[in-house]
C-alpha cells in the first residue's frame, strides 16, 4: 500500500488552496481529482469576484484558477488526476480508480474531503426531454468548451448561479427569453440581477415552470405564475418558444465520501442541505478528517480557497510541521478574511452558523 | 450545417481549442477539435439527442456536462456505456447513438 502524509480528495479551489498550504509547511501532499486537469469549477468562472479587497476582488474566476495552479506547482505537491477516489475506510485509507482502469489502495495519516456539491434537479413533465440541463453544465459547455447548448434559453432559478450563468449566455451570443424564480423575489446579489435586466431579459418572479413540451428535444416551456403559497395560478400558463431549460435550482455538498466516513451530520438549508459538522479547523467529527468548501456548506469560491487553506494549515499544525503559535498566527489571518466574505445579509447568517457549528457547543447537531 | 461554436467572445477572445479533426457519428462526418469532449463535439454540430432509454425508449441528451448522470452515454469505438461528456475527441472515432444498454444485439437504433 502506497502511503504518504496528506491526502486531498478533490482539486477545486478548496483542495489546492490546502496542498499549497500544507506542502508549504513541509507536509507531504498528494491531492487527488477524478478530472483531466484541475480546477474544479473555478475555470468556469469567468466573471469578477467581489468581496474583500485583498481577497481576489476584481478578478477573474479563471485567473485565480491559474494562480492556485501556479503556486500548486511551485510547492512540491503531488497531483494525481483522472483519479476517483470510490472509498475511504478504517484507517482513513482511500480506494482509487486510475485512468478507468488501475485500483490503487492510499495510506495518508491526514485526509481532507473538498470534493465540492452536485446540482439539485427539479422534476417536471418533460424534464428528461434533451435540452434541459443544469447551469453548471452550461457553464463548463460555454465557458470551456466554447460549445452553445442552444439559442433560446429559458433560465429556472434566479439565484447567483442562475444570474451568472444567464449573463455569460448572452456574452456568447444566446438568446435568455425569461429568467423564472418560484420564490416571490431574487434570490441572488442585486449587481447580476441588474446586469441581466440592463440586456432586456424579463425576471418573473412567483413563476415556475410546468412543463417542458417537444418530441425529442426541448421546442416550448409552460411557465405557471405562484400564489403566495406557491400553489400553481390556474389560467396562468403561458407558453415560450425554447430549445433549452437550464435549472438553476441550487447544490447540495457532495457529501458521499463523507458519509462513508461515518462522521456526524447536520441539516442546514443555508448551506444547501446535509453536510458534515466540523469545528474551527475544518476537523470532522473524526480525528485527522478535514473537509472544505462546498462540501463543508455551499458558498463560493473565494471563501473555498479560505477554507482549504484553513484545513491545510491544520493539518500541517497536527503533523508537527507547525507549532501550535505559528499555526495559530496563520488561522487567525485566514479567518478573518473569511469573516471579511461574509457579509451582506446572506454571509452574515452563514458566519453565525459557522461559528456556532465551531465553537457553539453543538447547537446543530442531530 | 448551423453551428453552435461559440467563435468569438467578449471576455474569452477568439476561440482556441485543440486541433481539428473529423469523427463519425451514425455513419456521418462531423468536425471536432482534438482533446474537447465528445459532446461538446456533437452539440456543436447541433446533435442533441445521444442515447434512447432502455424501458421506454425516451431520448436523454447532456444533463450535467461533468459525468454524474450519465444521460449522454453513446457508443465509442464499439465500446457501450461511455461517458460522451468527459471523454475526449480522437481524430476518426466511431460514435453510435445508443439503445438502452448498448448490447451487441440493440446497437442498431
Ligand atoms: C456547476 C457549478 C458552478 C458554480 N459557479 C460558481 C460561480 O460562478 N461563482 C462562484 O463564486 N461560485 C460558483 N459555484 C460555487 C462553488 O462553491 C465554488 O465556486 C467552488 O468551486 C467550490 O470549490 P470546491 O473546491 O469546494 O469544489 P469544486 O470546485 O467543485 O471542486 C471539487 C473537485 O473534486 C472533484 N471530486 C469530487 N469527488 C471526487 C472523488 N470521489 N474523487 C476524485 N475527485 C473528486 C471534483 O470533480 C472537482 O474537481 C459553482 C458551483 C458549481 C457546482
Ligand atoms: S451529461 Fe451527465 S454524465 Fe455526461
Amino acid at each position: 500500500m502506497r502511503e504518504t502524509e496528506f491526502a486531498i480528495v478533490g482539486a477545486g479551489p478548496a483542495g489546492l488552496s490546502a496542498a499549497i498550504e500544507a506542502a508549504r509547511a513541509g507536509v507531504q501532499v498528494t491531492l487527488i481529482d477524478e478530472n483531466e486537469k484541475p480546477g474544479g469549477q473555478l475555470f468556469k468562472q469567468i466573471h469578477k469576484f467581489f468581496g474583500s479587497k485583498e481577497h481576489y476582488a476584481g478578478v477573474r474566476g479563471i485567473d485565480i484558477g491559474y494562480q492556485l495552479l501556479d503556486e500548486v506547482e511551485k510547492c512540491g505537491a503531488e497531483v494525481m488526476l483522472n483519479s476517483v477516489v470510490w472509498g475511504i475506510f478504517e484507517n482513513l485509507d482511500l480506494g482509487i480508480i486510475q485512468n478507468g482502469k488501475r485500483n490503487l489502495h492510499l495510506q495518508p495519516k491526514k485526509v481532507l474531503l473538498a470534493t465540492g456539491a452536485v446540482e439539485n434537479a427539479l422534476a417536471f413533465p418533460g424534464w428528461t426531454l434533451a435540452g434541459v440541463m443544469g447551469a453548471g453544465a452550461i457553464q463548463t459547455l460555454v465557458n470551456v468548451h466554447r460549445v452553445l447548448p442552444g439559442k433560446r434559453i429559458l433560465m429556472v432559478g434566479s439565484g447567483n448561479v442562475g444570474l451568472i450563468v444567464s449573463y455569460q449566455l448572452l456574452q456568447a451570443g444566446a438568446e435568455v427569453v425569461a429568467l423564472v424564480e418560484a420564490a416571490p423575489r431574487i434570490g441572488g446579489y442585486a449587481v447580476h440581477a441588474s446586469k441581466v435586466a440592463r440586456r432586456g431579459v424579463p425576471i418573473l418572479v412567483s413563476t415556475t415552470v410546468k412543463e417542458a413540451l417537444g418530441k425529442e428535444t426541448v421546442e416550448q416551456a409552460v411557465l405557471v405564475s405562484l400564489d403566495e403559497n406557491w400553489k400553481p395560478i390556474p389560467g396562468s400558463e403561458r407558453t415560450l418558444d425554447v430549445d433549452v431549460i437550464c435549472l438553476a435550482c441550487g447544490l447540495s455538498p457532495l457529501a458521499e465520501l463523507a458519509w462513508m466516513a461515518g462522521v456526524d451530520f447536520t441539516y442546514i438549508p443555508q448551506f444547501g442541505g446535509w453536510m458534515p459538522l466540523h469545528n474551527e479547523n475544518m476537523e470532522t467529527t473524526r480525528s485527522g478528517l478535514y473537509i472544505a468548501g462546498d462540501l463543508a456548506g455551499i458558498e463560493e469560491a473565494s471563501t473555498a480557497i479560505e477554507e482549504g487553506r484553513l484545513a491545510g494549515v491544520a493539518a500541517a499544525e497536527s503533523l508537527g510541521y507547525l507549532s501550535p503559535a505559528a499555526a495559530e498566527e496563520q488561522k487567525t489571518v485566514i479567518r478573518k478574511r473569511l469573516n471579511q466574505l461574509r457579509e451582506g445579509p446572506f454571509g452574515e447568517a452563514r458566519k453565525e452558523i459557522k461559528e456556532q457549528l465551531a465553537f457553539g457547543g453543538g447547537k446543530w447537531r442531530y | 450545417m448551423e453551428t453552435y461554436r461559440i467563435l468569438q467572445h467578449p471576455i474569452l477572445g477568439e476561440i482556441q481549442q485543440g486541433k481539428p479533426v473529423e469523427i463519425e457519428v451514425d455513419g456521418k462526418t462531423i468536425s471536432a477539435f482534438e482533446g474537447e469532449p465528445i459532446a461538446a463535439a456533437l452539440l456543436a454540430a447541433g446533435i442533441r439527442v445521444f442515447r434512447y432509454t432502455t424501458k421506454r425508449h425516451e431520448a436523454r441528451g447532456v444533463f450535467c456536462a461533468i459525468g454524474r448522470c450519465t444521460d449522454c452515454m453513446m457508443i465509442v469505438d464499439g465500446i457501450p456505456n461511455v461517458r460522451t461528456c468527459i471523454t475526449p475527441v480522437k481524430a476518426g472515432m466511431k460514435i453510435q447513438t445508443q439503445v438502452g444498454l448498448g448490447k451487441p444485439q440493440e446497437m442498431q437504433p
